[in-house]
């Protein structure tokens, strides 16, 4: 697929221009549109997991977490002796290849608790892995949260603000390419075999565990990096910002997507953040009655009703399959 | 190694471990007639206490010089009615529809339920804590010397052992509850004996909730602050519990309950307060990793 | 011709029950095997032994002479063993080229790595893996449904599609899991005729478990037959159709003595 390489190319380059332009956006704009870049990395890393692989997680946010804090860190610890170092000032080349390091190790960083996580869980099917990653999402929020040199509930300052708008849709770029070039080739078919019939790939010589920890980690991995470019954007991290209700934010994006369908989820990761925003616009409307405000916003209530919603009427999102989705653990009742 | 200490801890640990208990309870049932986690039990709980905060006042208006104890039970049972009744028209409106579905859906439909019960609760009376009236005094027993129990506590276990008891007769004595049984082992096979499989499941939904909203008033006699949002931590713990006696397990559940409350009380006593919400996702990740079927619970096999 | 699997004292128990007892039981280099008893005799899970399924809890599985005991399934399949499901498990979402590609998996020379740098070595290797599975699909006359989803096919198509990606493991055995199930007479003089032919091309060793007498006497050379997870008996089609204990399995009641059925 010489295609996928060359659409890599041209999408680095349109995220440069993009940057270029960007310093005349306006600042709210400009915040939406890298969170927006921040999104789609969460949403098709894990969609890697879920949609492709088959593999439920609820604990997406711990991973972000990890990359969060840990770039954080090197950058508060380690910029400012680096940049002495190299006898160089704030925004030139070396603090741009300071911060590319930070985010890929906070994403190695994300990606060895990954596996480390991934590892006994994958033995687990559906409801319980769904459950066990919710329980070491929030172990490892707990974990910040009683940890001083993290800002415990306090919080943790970043120094600099290094992600822009490059940053953010150049690794977005990435991440798609990275995702569909894995499982659009033939190795890549193994996630989808284990996904569809696990029992029947494991007779076809297809390692099932070993395509569930890879997902895993590479999905783990790309969300440690979002979170590294999340701590360089907003500057300010909590454990808060990490908990349960984030890691549903992105398993929103990709079941509304549709699982297993990358564009459908990139599309539906600009839907979900623009979404809280046109609803904040809405809530202060002049003329509104009072009572409509509360309701846009807490974008929960309408995240909880389009799940269920998308759930009753479409469960195969915008763009998913049905068919797989359709065999994925049966009910046998009445 | 101090005595009273312990024993004290004891206490506490059989007083939090008993609402665990009843919460689990909810869950294990459901699982056991569905195979399907509820994860909008644990805000039943929470619309347990609300109920009971809203109809307070109303007890206060009909009884001015004060109900006692009588008035506290009318309010438990009351409560425990109304979440009965949620808890049927959730599943009917929510899971029923999506019975032939697979697993995975069902599940982020409870997601989404749980999250839209939370957050329309909390538009609704707002996101600030609550102070609950305390409808039974809270006052330490007098006669056990060093000991101190709280009146709360005392109704707390109590009420439990009796819900405990009826939860057992219903099961075990009655037609319904042997349907509940039948239909967690075989649920074509109940319906082809003539088992109504749709009024059975709703009853089970009904007896969870209302254990359920019992532990949520029972809460709010022994510590009045409730909010929207308490559901979310019980509720993930008593899951917890269950899973741990084995989930579809009745006894499982009230044992999973039980230990988990006694540890996580020892845990904050004895070693770290912080660690507090750790304990019960440490002990999930063990048991899932070591032993998924619980301590009751029996191994299913899949058969290729 | 040399043995290829030997199943040596081969007992598997789940908790209180014996499913397999005490089965030794040998197959040849290219030879066709049958597997038969009655409903509920453990012939599935020998299969289910022999592919890794569930370790044996007593004896031993050699294949080429190498121990098979304790191995992944997909470790097994590596080693040259494929099977197909009584169930049919096609992989439902992928089409009828991406079921077989699959397949091709574990004999991959790229990974992960080569899947995003993309160089040629990879572009050429996945052109091979396309042009084998197109040749594999043509072989079977299914080459025209390439792009069709599996569910889209006819039951038989399914079943013969099973054995096709079971094929594109390259296997040294061949295991088939009652093939013949829900089939009509005509599919399954088909069947048999598939069966012959996939054994001749491939050079394979095949494990036929099936309930149909006529397809099983039909094509095997060497016929094991269990009962509530014994061996009872054992040989060639002819020997099998004659051995009391098989008739009395199947029937349940001994045959008549001689005399008295010369009374007419």
């Amino acid at each position: 697929m010489k295609d996928g390489r060359i659409f890599l190319g041209l999408a680095l380059l349109a995220a440069f221009a993009l940057n270029a332009l960007g310093s005349s956006f306006n600042a709210y704009y400009y915040d939406v549109c890298v969170s927006i870049g921040i999104n789609i990395i969460l949403a098709v890393g894990l969609n890697l997991l879920i949609g492709h692989t088959g593999q439920f997680s609820l604990g997406h946010a711990g991973f972000m977490a990890v990359g969060a804090y840990t770039s954080a860190m090197l950058t508060n610890h380690f910029l400012p002796s680096f940049l002495r170092l190299t006898g160089s000032t704030d925004s030139t080349f070396f603090s741009h290849c300071f911060f590319f390091a930070v985010l890929m190790i906070g994403g190695l960083g994300a990606g060895l608790i990954g596996l480390l996580v991934g590892i006994p869980s994958l033995r687990l099917r559906g409801d319980y892995l769904a459950i066990v990653t919710l329980g070491f999402g929030e172990i490892i929020r707990v974990l910040i949260l009683n940890t001083d040199a993290l800002g415990a509930s306090r919080g943790l300052s970043v120094k600099v603000s290094s992600t822009d708008l490059f940053w953010s849709f150049g690794l977005a770029a990435v991440t798609v390419y990275v995702v569909a070039s894995l499982v659009n080739s033939t190795y890549g078919r193994g996630f989808l075999a284990v996904r569809d019939n696990e029992i029947a790939a494991e007779a076809m010589g297809i390692n099932s565990t070993k395509y569930k920890v890879i997902a895993f980690v590479v999905a783990s991995f790309f969300a440690g990096i979002a979170g590294g470019l999340y701590a360089h954007h907003k500057q300010f991290l909590t454990p808060e910002g990490f908990n349960f209700f984030k890691s549903i934010d992105v398993v929103v994006m990709v079941i509304l997507g549709g699982m297993g369908s990358t564009a459908g989820v990139i599309l539906a990761a600009i839907i979900l953040t623009l979404l809280p925003e046109f609803l904040r616009y809405l809530s202060h409307l002049n003329g509104l009655p009072h009572w409509a405000q509360p309701l846009l916003e807490n974008r929960l209530i309408l995240y909880s009703l389009i799940l269920i919603v998308i759930m009753l009427v479409r469960p195969q999102g915008l763009f998913g399959e049905l068919r797989w989705f359709s065999k994925l653990g049966r009910r046998k009742t009445q | 190694m101090d005595l009273t200490l312990f024993l004290q801890q004891l206490i506490n640990g059989i007083s939090l471990g008993s609402i665990y208990a009843l919460i689990a309870l909810g869950y294990t049932m459901v699982y056991g007639v569905l195979r399907f986690i509820n994860f909008a039990h644990g805000d039943i709980y929470m619309l347990g206490a609300f109920f009971g905060f809203a109809l307070a006042p109303l007890l206060a208006q009909l009884f001015p010089a004060g109900a006692g104890i009588y008035g506290a039970v009318a309010i438990l049972l009351t409560a425990m009615a109304l979440c009965a009744g949620m808890g049927i028209i959730i599943e009917k409106l929510a899971y029923r529809p999506l019975r032939d579905r697979p697993r995975l859906t069902v599940l982020i439909t409870a997601i989404g339920v749980s999250l839209f019960i939370q957050n329309m609760t909390q538009y609704f009376v707002g996101a600030e804590p609550k102070g609950f009236p305390e409808l039974i005094p809270i006052q330490a027993i007098d006669g056990l010397g060093k000991l101190t129990v709280l009146t709360s506590q005392a109704t707390i276990i109590g009420v439990t052992l009796i819900l405990l008891f009826l939860l057992r007769f219903i099961v075990m004595k009655t037609k319904l509850g042997m349907a509940m049984r039948a239909l967690s082992l075989n649920p074509t096979a109940c319906s082809l004996m003539g088992v109504n499989n749709g009024r059975v499941i709703s009853f089970t939904f009904a007896l969870g909730s209302a254990l359920a909203a019992a532990a949520g008033i029972l809460v709010a006699f022994d510590s009045p602050s409730i909010d929207p949002m308490m559901g979310n931590t019980p509720g993930i713990k008593a899951f917890v519990a269950a899973v741990l006696g084995g989930i579809g397990n009745i006894p499982g559940a009230a044992l999973g309950g039980l230990i988990l409350g006694i540890t996580e009380t020892m845990v904050v006593g004895y070693i770290n307060p912080n660690l507090r919400d750790a304990i019960a996702f440490a002990i999930l990740i063990v048991i899932l990793l070591c032993r998924p079927s619980g301590l009751l619970g029996k191994v299913e096999r899949e058969k290729v | 011709m040399n043995v290829l699997l030997k199943l040596e004292n081969c007992t598997i128990r789940f908790g209180g029950l014996t499913a397999v007892s005490g089965l030794d039981f040998d197959i040849r280099e290219g030879e066709l095997a049958g597997l038969i008893g009655p409903n509920g005799a453990g012939k599935t899970t020998v299969f289910n032994l022999i592919t890794g399924v569930y370790p044996p809890t007593e004896g031993s599985i050699f294949f080429d002479g190498k121990k098979l005991n304790g191995l992944k399934p997909s470790k097994i399949t590596q080693r040259g063993i494929a099977r197909t499901f009584q169930n049919i498990r096609l992989y439902d979402s992928l089409c009828v080229f991406d079921n077989v590609r699959a397949a091709f998996n574990l004999r991959l020379r790229h990974g992960l790595i080569h899947s995003l740098t993309r160089g040629p070595k990879f572009r050429k290797e996945e052109e091979e893996v396309a042009d084998q599975v197109m040749d594999l699909l043509k072989l079977f006359n299914l080459d025209h449904a390439h792009d069709k989803i599996c569910k889209s096919l006819s039951y038989g198509d399914q079943r013969r599609l099973e054995i096709v990606r079971a094929l594109a493991t390259q296997p040294k055995l061949l295991l088939l899991d009652e093939p013949a199930a829900g089939m009509s007479p005509n599919e399954k003089e088909e069947l048999m005729r598939l069966i012959h032919f996939v054994q001749k091309e491939f050079k394979l060793a095949v494990l036929l478990v099936e309930h149909d007498m006529k397809v099983v006497m039909g094509i095997c050379q060497h016929i094991c037959v269990i009962d509530y997870g014994v061996k009872i008996a054992e040989g060639s089609p002819e020997e099998i159709k004659a051995h009391p204990k098989v008739i009395e399995a199947y029937l349940g009641v001994a045959p008549p003595q001689p005399e008295e059925s010369s009374r007419a």
